[in-house]
């Protein structure tokens, strides 16, 4: 795309009102804010890198652990997330190819396209942490979740009672253990039939590589609830989605940003270095997403 | 008034001085210029006034710690105040003061200057970086306030996870760490965008000063290895509010893992300490010898090499952490692979003071200082790089003496560039007598503080003892060493509070500064000083930096001119 590239010829600058005075040329004020651009998704590979790295040497040593606990994130959910963010980089692409050929309309329409994807992407987040949080699938001393409670609660739900926040009141309290017993929680055996249903969706931990394991899985008669540490799951689930939904949401602010200088017509050929680099900036994020659903979802 | 142009310096000083009336100072005023400023020298002002005060505020911290131990048994505090202060120098003095002293401060003012740019690429991001550094110092006054931090500066689980009171001072000095680390990042950032895309067309990479190099070196570690602290930081928080269990064993976590992340940055931040320094260096040993730099490639590479290989060295910090033996080995290998791009600095250095016509002006002297405390700090690294040694030295005093030597290297080379590049910034010349004196002061008290440190180290005292008391039977002459010690930190503070004094004399009755005071050949010796607001009131001539043939010593003006014979770029 040669053509689509600002010039190099210093008496045009003269004429750009939006050359830089330190620039001699609008070609190396672009070029400079490229090259910064990329640097800066470098760092931002490396702050999700640190958590790809606890990612990996927990799933290493433990895997049991995550096994167990990605069970409980929905696919279906995950994946119409991946395609929305996908078609939303696609969508972003087409707006800077837009931007370079001076296509007023079809910019402003590809941005406010590209902003719809943001506002689904976390809208179906939303739904899924709201999931959790109702289950108490959170990271450390918050995570209450036991199937006993939940079953019960299911029940309540059924008969049209909407599960409040109250009902938690009790789970908290139980804190990190495997199998909390509740003050109502009948007897042992019970609750082993009791929440039979439950377990049957959840797989037993398979045994993984033996080498990497430093906790037995199968230290006791049931499943999957005696895998320990489930929560540090999803602490690393919720640090990097979070992390990961905190950069939607600042690359919704800078998609908004940008639609609105669209409207106003401050892009054509001559200039369009934001929306270039904007674009960048969401594709990273779509980039980083697409090794998180694999990773967190779609693993055992 | 540029007078090392070619045709000033055959036109006379008088017609050139006419001109000289705006400069970056002159060329606006009130608060506001300065605080919205985009001026890169003006960021690099206002960097140093902020790091000069951190540095006397960590300052303060260091002589009160030392002051604790000038006696066996409680001298003037308690041992968790003492903690608390230790914590508070060496967070202070990392994350405030060395990392960004030599390049955010020092590097913002000439690296644009330097390429010949009028500022560097993104001068609203420098100024943003500014801020961030501002709000870390804030959040870092918060979390003093707010009951303090006693984890060390190194925020090990489980003393920065959980604790056995609530110390509130932890969170916000992370996020301090974290703040400071997006300042560090972006100074880093612009800096090499400017090397690659502001230099002047007809400069090539071997036309720039070493000085550059070292900056651009340092950039890269910290665009790649900054984001690391940012997140472990960040986890940190999470996992002190959250109780996340990801570092602290009582909630199923694993403390070595935090160490692994904390190093993989902090080992690296090392030389993103030293770095800029070394770059400083090669620039005050050339001129000062007056006498082109040897092995400009073997010392621009080098420091690629150190800034490559500083990756991948963390692990030392953990050999006694559990970590397996095999890795070890490799750790300590590609340890003592830093010292060959070290010493090939050291000996180039040393190569190029070789029958030069060496001047011992304050710069100078504050370069052969460091030439002798990075010696020794770099080869006791490597003593304690050796797996066997390691064993019995690590976390003694042996230790804390030898990161002293190599980080309070970068200190002497800090003030030594801000002596060299005063009369640029400020227009003003310091009182030669007390620059050299200082120097010589704080040099001597130096070596008394931490030289002995190495002694009560191999003797056996852990680091951060608040108190030897016990150990005085068992360790003979431990009581004098640590009072001699502390006796040397005052020294110290003697001769940095004459050098405080020189400068700040200076800027009040100073003379006026010539343009090339000390006969330096690269482009920020070939504009006024103080620099005009877009650095050149003529395009700059690009030549070899270390080429000083063409410089002759004005009697008139105090300083060097230009005949205007140079020899050219080479353009590569």
């Amino acid at each position: 795309m040669a053509e689509a590239v600002p010039t190099d010829s210093p008496e045009h600058a003269k004429h750009s009102p939006h050359l830089a005075h330190h620039f001699d040329t609008p070609l190396q004020q672009f070029d400079s804010g490229k090259l910064g651009m990329w640097l800066f998704l470098a760092t931002e590979i490396l702050l999700f890198g640190g958590l790809f790295c606890v990612y990996a040497i927990w799933r290493a040593n433990h895997p049991e652990i995550f096994i167990a606990g990605h069970h409980h994130l929905d696919k279906t959910l995950g994946a119409i997330n991946t395609v929305v963010l996908i078609l939303s980089s696609f969508t972003m692409a087409t707006g800077v190819y837009c931007a370079q050929r001076s296509i007023q309309k079809w910019l402003i329409i590809c941005l406010a396209l590209t902003l719809l994807g943001g506002l689904g992407f976390m809208s179906i987040k939303f739904v899924e942490y709201r999931h959790k949080w109702h289950e108490g699938l959170l990271p450390g001393t918050s995570y209450t979740y036991d199937p006993k409670v939940l079953a019960k609660e299911n029940l309540h739900e059924n008969v049209g009672a909407p599960a409040e926040p109250e009902t938690h009141a009790e789970p908290p309290a139980a804190s990190t253990a495997p199998a909390p017993a509740t003050a109502a929680a009948p007897p042992p055996e019970q609750p082993a039939a009791a929440a039979d249903e439950e377990r049957s969706k959840i797989a037993l931990a398979p045994a993984g590589p033996a080498g990497l394991r430093m906790e037995p899985a199968e230290d006791s008669e049931s499943g999957d609830e005696t895998v320990k540490n489930v929560h540090i799951f999803f602490a690393i689930y919720f640090c990097l989605t979070g992390l990961h939904g905190l950069h939607v949401l600042a690359g919704m602010a800078i998609i908004t940003w940008l639609l609105l200088r669209a409207i106003r017509g401050d892009f054509s050929h001559e200039y369009f270095t934001p929306v270039d680099l904007g674009g960048l900036y969401w594709h990273l994020v779509d980039l980083i997403w697409i090794f998180l659903f694999p990773l967190l979802y779609l693993i055992g | 008034m540029s007078t090392v142009d070619a045709s000033d310096a055959s036109g006379g000083v008088q017609a050139a001085a006419a001109t000289d009336t705006s400069n970056y100072l002159t060329a606006s005023r009130g608060i506001a210029s300065w605080m919205f400023t985009r001026d890169h020298k003006r960021i690099g002002i206002m960097y140093l006034v902020g790091i000069l005060t951190a540095f006397f505020l960590a300052g303060i911290f260091a002589l009160l710690v030392r002051t604790e131990l000038l006696t066996a048994g409680r001298t003037i505090m308690d041992a968790d105040t003492y903690n608390k202060f230790f914590t508070f120098h060496g967070v202070i003095m990392v994350f405030l003061v060395i990392i960004p002293g030599v390049p955010a401060a020092l590097g913002n003012f000439v690296l644009p200057i330097m390429l010949g740019a009028k500022d560097v690429a993104f001068p609203r991001i420098n100024l943003l970086s500014f801020y961030l550094w501002c709000g870390g110092a804030i959040f870092l006054l918060c979390s003093l306030v707010m009951g303090g931090l006693d984890t060390g500066w190194t925020f090990y689980a489980p003393y920065s996870t959980i604790s056995k009171e609530p110390i509130y001072g932890v969170i916000p000095a992370l996020l301090a760490v974290f703040v400071v680390g997006f300042s560090s990042i972006f100074t880093g950032l612009n800096f090499v965008v400017t090397i690659h895309k502001l230099r002047r067309p007809e400069m090539g990479w071997f036309d720039m000063p070493l000085f550059v190099f070292g900056i651009y070196a340092t950039g890269i570690i910290q665009i790649l290895a900054t984001p690391v602290i940012g997140i472990t930081g960040l986890l940190l928080i999470i996992e002190r509010v959250a109780k996340i269990g990801i570092f602290t064993a009582s909630m199923g976590g694993d403390p070595v893992l935090f160490q692994h992340f904390f190093w993989f940055y902090s080992h690296p931040a090392v030389y993103i300490m030293i770095l800029p320094a070394m770059g400083v260096m090669s620039e005050i040993i050339s001129v000062f010898s007056h006498k082109h730099i040897f092995g400009y490639k073997f010392i621009a590479f080098s420091s690629l090499a150190i800034a490559l290989l500083g990756f991948l060295v963390w692990g030392h910090h953990l050999f006694v952490a559990g970590q397996s033996g095999l890795v070890s080995m490799i750790f300590s290998a590609l340890t003592f692979a830093v010292a060959i791009p070290s010493a090939i600095k050291v000996f180039n250095w040393l190569a190029t003071m070789y029958k030069g016509s060496i001047t011992l002006e304050t710069p100078m002297i504050y370069a052969l200082s460091f030439i002798w405390i990075f010696g020794i700090g770099g080869l006791t690294g490597l003593f304690l790089g050796t797996l066997a040694v390691d064993v019995p030295l690590h976390d003694t005093y042996f230790v804390v003496a030898h990161f002293h030597y190599v980080m309070a290297g970068t200190i002497f080379v800090f003030i030594g560039g801000l002596f060299y590049w005063w009369p640029k910034m400020t227009g003003k010349m310091y009182k030669e007598l007390w620059g050299r004196l200082g120097a010589l002061i704080f040099f001597v008290g130096y070596n008394m503080t931490f030289f002995t440190q190495f002694i009560i180290g191999l003797k056996g005292m852990p680091r951060r003892y608040y108190d030897y008391e016990k150990l005085i039977d068992v360790i003979p002459g431990i009581a004098g060493l640590h009072m001699f010690s502390s006796i040397g930190s005052y020294v110290m503070a003697v001769g940095l509070l004459m050098t405080g004094f020189c400068l700040l004399q200076s800027l009040f009755r100073g003379r006026k500064a010539p343009d090339n005071p000390w006969g330096g050949a690269s482009l920020e010796w070939r504009t006024t000083s103080p620099p005009p607001l877009e650095n050149f009131n003529e395009e700059p001539h690009v030549g070899d930096p270390y080429d000083f043939s063409d410089l002759e010593w004005d009697k008139e003006i105090g300083g060097y001119v230009s005949t205007g014979i140079r020899k050219p770029a080479t353009g590569h």
